[in-house]
């Protein structure tokens, strides 16, 4: 059994930052793509930056490549203020989202492009293209030109090369949007595999949450220039501090309403006049009396037939769609009030056992741990 | 293939065969005869009455003479050397030009680019020959230029540029300069510009990026953009008849002297065989540079 420690080293006051951003501010003209931004970045983190399109989170890893000026603010890596410094004078690569692999070169000499301008010496070129090749299993394609081959094999020249000057960070711009599903999701353990191998950290771009939560170790959730949640998959996921992060990650049922008690971890939420009030985890900052929001995924939110006398949250309405996705069912219920709620649940038995089907009053239930109560 | 396809294929060969084959071997048969003061000025002719003996008599008469008074005499070898050499400074001329314009039109704003190509593509719209002349009155010793320079002091005496060879490298530049600044433009456009940032996170600074990447890129285009300048430039007539001097020889000119001013016709359609065969040089390796491009592009 593996018995070292997590790595968490965000959790360690005495840790060293690869990566600072502080107080990072960047504006085009009016327009403020990055809005004060502060943010550390641990060596051999996969950190992923994760939002909508147009929310920054590409201009703020460009800057780390040196490819867009700060406006305010610092940003130092491994302790150097990157101010002036320009991209090809950091010890930083990056893998593009197009892979912009050099048409007019073979593979090998793509991989090679980055070795011939640093100081490695030139017997040692021929030897790190073919460790890198082999990292990526190209051996046999060392000779192809870019346009001989796929798009999966493509992706994998184009991460070999970014690899090959050995940089302390590597960033990944959306290094997995052009490949179709089932390929995208075998290259993301492909991808934690060679980042833990070779131990480089890793700053990911994407939009898509669930290739965040694959394969990182933290993730940024951003919107519009501003850091919104930095937190653990798990933790984003769970306990997220906002209702835009419940709602950006994963699916989501929000019920507004009145904060009436918070107590400890536990909070309460009035949502209908004469209605028992819900009963959740009590998000960050959050005072009683305000107006509030009870986020609860749906595979927490589970469906009876009958009351479940003995659950303290519990609510009914009527079933007005069933999305049948093969191995789950999503049941959408009509509350009283004209909210809808979407219950999951596993389809651990054939379709023709089932119980419940549309127009049918059902109870829904979750338990007192399973949803969180947010401000909003 | 069926038959549809064969007509549609059969009008550009027929095309090429009625406009450019059967002028070329009416053009080879002359160079084939005899100078003759007759009309046509040359001998000998088909004498169609005489039936079979009159067709024998007339193909014994053909021979290569012309082409042997063509190696002889140092001129022609002369004109085309010295029309190699003005056509090659001409078109490396059109490239230092050409370049930095299809290169400024690729990086303008994409909304400006079209006018901007316009704008190269303009002269086009007037006659090729007013044009030339157009750069006699700039070029001249009482010329805009002259003028210009002379008023702001720079030079004291008008620079000689007319009749000379400078004045037919600037006239070769100057009509010559969208055929090159066309297809670079066009492989420049297509450029990614991820790559030069590729190539500044690998370690280049912004002038080895584009050495290494921008300009191995626009290849094909410059290879495209130099032989489309250098065809015509090598046969090139009116130019350097207009704008050169009496020393510029050019063989477009000789061509033209042996047909109007000697009427040799058999002479001067000899020169204008060789001069085909030579260009056919270069034009075999520019389509073999497109077809390289095309393999690649796939």
């Amino acid at each position: 059994m593996n018995t070292a420690a997590p790595f968490e080293p965000w959790t360690d006051e005495t840790a060293t930052p690869l990566i600072e951003f502080s107080n990072v501010t960047k504006r085009y003209g009016e327009f403020t793509a990055i809005d004060q931004v502060d943010l550390k970045i641990y060596p051999k983190e996969f950190f992923a930056l994760l939002g909508p399109s147009g929310c920054g989170k590409t201009t703020l890893m460009r800057m780390l490549g040196g490819f867009e000026t700060v406006t305010e603010g610092t940003i130092t890596i491994d302790g150097v203020d990157m101010k002036g410094i320009p991209p090809n004078k950091r010890a930083v690569n990056m893998m593009f989202q197009s892979y912009a692999l050099f048409p007019h070169l073979t593979v090998a000499d793509n991989l090679a492009f980055g070795l011939k301008r640093s100081n490695m010496p030139k017997s040692e070129i021929d030897g790190r293209v073919e460790e890198m090749l082999r990292l990526v299993q190209l051996q046999k394609f060392a000779h192809r030109k870019p346009h001989q081959m796929s798009g999966g094999q493509r992706q994998r020249v184009a991460l070999a090369r970014a690899l090959a000057k050995a940089p302390k960070l590597l960033l990944l711009d959306e290094p997995l949007g052009a490949l179709d599903k089932k390929l995208r999701q075998e290259t993301q353990f492909e991808l934690m595999d060679i980042q833990e191998k070779t131990g480089t950290t890793f700053v990911i771009v994407t939009h898509d949450q669930e290739e965040a939560m694959t394969v990182a170790s933290r993730i940024a959730v951003m919107d519009h220039g501003k850091l919104k949640q930095v937190d653990t998959p798990d933790r984003v996921y769970e306990v997220p501090n906002s209702v835009y992060v419940a709602d950006f990650i994963g699916d989501v049922n929000i019920i507004e309403g009145q904060v009436t008690k918070v107590q400890g971890d536990t909070a309460e939420l009035l949502w209908g006049e004469g209605k028992p009030s819900i009963r959740g985890m009590a998000g960050n900052n959050l005072s009683s009396q305000t107006s509030g929001a009870f986020a609860v995924r749906p595979e927490k939110v589970a469906i009876f037939t009958e009351e479940p006398a003995d659950r303290h949250n519990r609510v009914t309405g009527m079933v007005e769609d069933i999305a049948y996705l093969g191995n789950m069912s999503t049941y959408y219920v009509r509350l009283e009030n004209g909210a809808l709620i979407k219950s999951q649940v596993a389809n651990d038995r054939r379709i023709a056992h089932r119980s419940i089907t549309w127009n049918d009053t059902v109870w829904l239930s979750w338990t007192d741990t399973a949803g969180i109560v947010l401000a909003s | 293939m069926n038959l549809g396809r064969r007509l549609l294929i059969s009008v550009p060969y027929g095309w090429l065969v009625v406009l450019f084959l059967i002028p070329f071997l009416i053009v080879f048969k002359i160079s084939l005869s005899d100078y003759a003061i007759s009309i046509p000025p040359y001998t000998p002719t088909l004498d169609t009455s005489e039936g079979w003996s009159g067709f024998a008599a007339y193909w014994s008469k053909l021979d290569f003479e012309n082409f042997v008074f063509l190696a002889e005499d140092s001129l022609y070898i002369k004109a085309y050397l010295s029309s190699f050499k003005i056509a090659t400074i001409a078109t490396f001329l059109t490239l230092l030009v050409g370049f930095p314009f299809a290169y400024a039109i690729a990086n303008a704003p994409e909304e400006w680019r079209p006018s901007l190509l316009l704008l190269v593509i303009l002269p086009f719209w007037t006659s090729f020959l007013i044009r030339v002349y157009a750069l006699i009155g700039i070029l001249s010793n009482e010329g805009f230029l002259n003028q210009f320079l002379m008023w702001t002091g720079v030079i004291s005496e008008p620079l000689v540029i007319m009749n000379t060879n400078a004045a037919v490298y600037i006239g070769i530049v100057y009509t010559y300069l969208p055929f090159m600044v066309l297809p670079i433009y066009s492989t420049l456009e297509k450029l990614d510009g991820s790559l030069l940032e590729a190539a500044q996170d690998l370690g280049c600074t912004r002038i080895s990026a584009f050495w290494s990447v921008t300009v191995h890129l626009a290849k094909p285009g410059v290879i495209a953009g130099c032989f489309l300048v250098f065809i015509p430039a090598l046969g090139e007539f009116v130019i350097p008849s207009l704008l050169g001097g009496s020393r510029t020889l050019m063989i477009g000119k000789v061509l033209w002297e042996e047909f109007f001013s000697n009427r040799d016709w058999p002479v001067a359609s000899a020169v204008a065989i060789i001069l085909l065969l030579v260009l056919i040089i270069p034009i075999v390796l520019f389509q073999r540079n497109e077809q390289k491009q095309r393999e690649q592009n796939k």
